[in-house]
């Protein structure tokens, strides 16, 4: 059966394209384009991905906004009821302001924004997202953000770490992220947020092609559910 | 009805932006600032009647992030 995604486009979404090619080169069918206003999802979603971008310009907060549109109604509903849901860079903070993730993605600690790949440590391979790597593996993806600061108080982080929800971790802190956390995985693990832009790194061409693993295992893992 | 809310980040909340902003005001000179925090403030016009509750909750969902925010509601009359 064909494999039915969906990414949803923000005014301000600069990435919804890039994530779309990856899924289509991965799955080999173009996901379905859903605008933030539409105020239903396609049925039957495998896979929903938020991608990154400055929606609504970053107006109050980065996320704020979008975390209130009609279309995240029902993204939340379907995270809910399992169905995976993947954010990159804004969409990671879409989900934190959403309240579909913990914690809050604050300004770089450096103030700069920050563009270039970082190692990533593969902290939980266990996850549907993670599948496809092996746990502690050593991977590189680009960053491309001004607000990619994770933070949450302490007795969050515990428990998020208590309970294998760090995806990824920063092998060098590049942005002042708390205990060097760059993914974070809801409690049922059908929602991923990540700062690092996977879907940069699909192709020979992208200068490396260690995201590939995230949506091919990603893939599998729904094909062997 | 006016309506201020002054959003600031909670103690604790590494802030980089009132860190530069620090710096800057040594760098002009200026002696003897322990600290700045930098906040928001976000002026509402209100129907008179809006309960306290719809005022939170406001805050709540949009205004404020809880998870590094505090707020503070004042009504301007």
């Amino acid at each position: 059966m064909a494999f039915r995604s969906a990414v949803i486009t923000f005014p301000g979404s600069n990435c919804d394209r890039d994530m779309a090619v990856a899924l289509e080169q991965v799955s080999g069918t173009a996901p379905f384009r859903v605008w933030h206003g539409d105020a239903e999802l396609p049925d039957g979603l495998d896979f929903i991905a938020l991608p990154g971008g400055f929606s609504y310009g970053d107006y109050l907060r980065s996320g704020a906004m979008a975390a209130n549109s009609p279309i995240m109604r029902e993204v939340v509903r379907a995270a809910d009821r399992g169905v995976p849901v993947l954010g990159v860079c804004n969409g990671f903070q879409v989900l934190t302001e959403a309240r579909l993730l913990p914690g809050a993605l604050m300004r770089n600690a450096s103030q700069h924004f920050i563009c270039r790949n970082v190692g990533l440590k593969v902290e939980n391979a266990d996850s549907l997202f993670t599948s496809g790597y092996v746990g502690g593996q050593e991977i590189s993806i680009p960053v491309a953000h001004h607000d990619g600061n994770f933070f949450a108080d302490e007795e969050t982080l515990d428990r998020i770490e208590g309970e294998g929800r760090v995806a990824f971790r920063y092998i060098e802190n590049c942005n002042g992220s708390r205990r060097d956390i760059a993914g974070v995985l809801n409690k049922a693990g059908n929602v991923l947020g990540m700062m690092p832009h996977p879907e940069r790194a699909v192709d020979a061409a992208h200068g490396g092609t260690d995201g590939l693993m995230l949506f091919e295992g990603a893939m599998k893992a729904l094909a062997n559910a | 009805m006016k309506i201020r809310v002054l959003v600031s980040l909670k103690p604790g909340v590494l802030d980089p932006q009132g860190r530069a902003v620090h710096h800057a005001l040594e760098g002009l000179g200026f002696k003897g600032v322990d600290d700045v925090r930098i906040g928001r403030t976000v002026e509402l016009d209100v129907a008179d009647d809006t309960s306290d509750e719809a005022l939170n909750e406001m805050c709540e969902k949009l205004l404020a992030n809880t998870v590094i925010e505090n707020y503070k509601i004042e009504k301007l009359g």
